[in-house]
């Protein structure tokens, strides 16, 4: 059979869904796909469960991102976040994890400081994990960042998470924060948990998105 | 109408899908525009400039640059954004702090780099240090901007990157600060703190959040 090489050519969908290669078209569909958004307006909790709310959290990505924006809670509060495995909801799962931020004030940049933060850091700790630390609900506060979770759904490793940040909070310093670590569990994660370490997120959005 | 069947062959030579194939949607990490640098004093993203979208379409934004090269040794590649007016210089605070390691694996350190640090200042932002100018010397990286048309909060970014020194130093630059207004960004510029920017591509994408 002559192949056409240029023209109009007519497929209908019972031809179409029949093929098994597409042409370069499989690239439209992009890398980063784009699962869930979370909007908080005082809410004590942001969580996303697998299969519940059309959030996907298993094995259709090998990376999931979370972004933050416009992150705002109360007077000196942390953001954090802990998953869970199964149907659990304890939100308890040992992590062990590192911190460390560099900061400048606004108003006098020999105001700094970098290093380790041994305070925001945990050794096989259940507790929820520091992500922004000192936030506030002033509009010109408030922080912002993205997190990655690596293969979650292993139930062979490990899962690691990274985090950039920056937040500005009550006492005027602009801080860049960096945490790493890993859920140290072989069951798969199934659920991921936001929520501010007293009080509630009083307003801004977390989105989640798959990595193909 | 008659059944036209087609094989794998013919449907792989197609390049473009019908709606109900992408869904409608071209993923969420959208492709805006890429400036390829030719001795460019700067490469400027302008909102309704040159097909480039930079409001309230996306909640963040993301700048690759790539195999940026200066026309100066050891020049800063930085950034600096637009607040209105034509000229970017919007208030910033913001940290820089580096890792860097020779060649020679004589010389490691981490710390922080205050000269990079601003506070409330409307200079420009270094986000890549040093890159040389010899000619397998260059910066490459990325740079996050969130939510750039907000006209009620501070606008944070945060940037990460790696850099070709000129004696010879592996150097992994990380900046991050916060935009201390509340009118919108609507332009973003990247240039090296001296001389030009004699070639790289710095390509801007779109986060969609829907």
């Amino acid at each position: 059979m002559t192949l056409p090489t240029s023209g109009l050519i007519t497929v209908n969908d019972r031809g179409a869904r029949a093929a098994t290669t597409f042409g370069s078209v499989a690239a439209v569909g992009g890398n980063m796909v784009f699962i869930k958004k979370l909007t908080a307006s005082s809410s004590g909790t942001l969580s996303f469960l697998n299969g519940s709310d059309n959030v996907v959290f298993d094995s259709t990505y090998k990376e999931y991102v979370f972004t933050f924006k416009n992150i705002h809670g109360g007077d000196t509060v942390d953001l954090t976040f802990q998953a869970d495995t199964g149907t659990n909801t304890n939100y308890n799962t040992a992590i062990t994890s590192t911190s460390f931020r560099a900061y400048v004030h606004e108003g006098d940049n020999n105001d700094i400081g970098f290093g380790y933060r041994a305070a925001d850091d945990l050794a096989q700790g259940t507790g929820f994990q520091r992500l922004l630390h000192q936030l506030s609900d002033d509009n010109d506060h408030g922080g912002a960042g993205i997190l990655r979770i690596f293969n979650p759904a292993s139930t062979t490793f490990v899962k690691h998470f990274i985090f950039k940040g920056n937040h500005v909070g009550p006492t005027d310093f602009s801080r860049q924060w960096h945490f790493a670590g890993y859920f140290n569990t072989t069951t798969a994660l199934t659920r991921v948990q936001f929520k501010m370490n007293s009080g509630n997120i009083d307003s801004g959005d977390i989105c989640l998105y798959g990595i193909l | 109408m008659a059944l036209v069947k087609y094989n794998d062959r013919s449907l792989r030579n197609l390049t473009t899908a019908p709606a109900a194939v992408t869904g409608n949607s071209p993923g969420a990490l959208v492709h805006i525009k890429t400036l390829t640098a030719s001795s460019s004093g700067t490469l400027s993203f302008v909102n309704g400039s040159s097909d480039v979208v930079l409001d309230s379409t996306y909640p963040i934004y993301k700048f690759e640059f790539i195999n940026c090269h200066p026309s100066a040794d050891a020049a800063d590649l930085t950034v600096n954004f637009r607040d209105g007016g034509s000229n970017y210089d919007a208030t910033k605070t913001t940290t820089f702090f580096w890792a860097y390691h020779d060649e020679g694996d004589s010389d490691t350190t981490l710390n922080q780099a205050s000269s990079n640090d601003l506070s409330q200042s409307t200079a420009a932002q270094p986000i890549s240090a040093n890159p040389g100018n010899d000619n397998d010397q260059c910066c490459s990286g990325e740079l996050f901007l969130f939510n750039p048309s907000s006209t009620t909060f501070v606008k944070h970014f945060i940037a990460t990157s790696n850099s070709s020194e000129p004696a010879n130093y592996s150097i992994n630059s990380h900046a991050a600060g916060h935009i201390n207004v509340t009118a919108a960004i609507d332009g973003v510029q990247f240039a090296f703190e001296s001389g030009n920017i004699d070639a790289g591509t710095i390509i801007m994408y779109g986060i969609k959040d829907s």
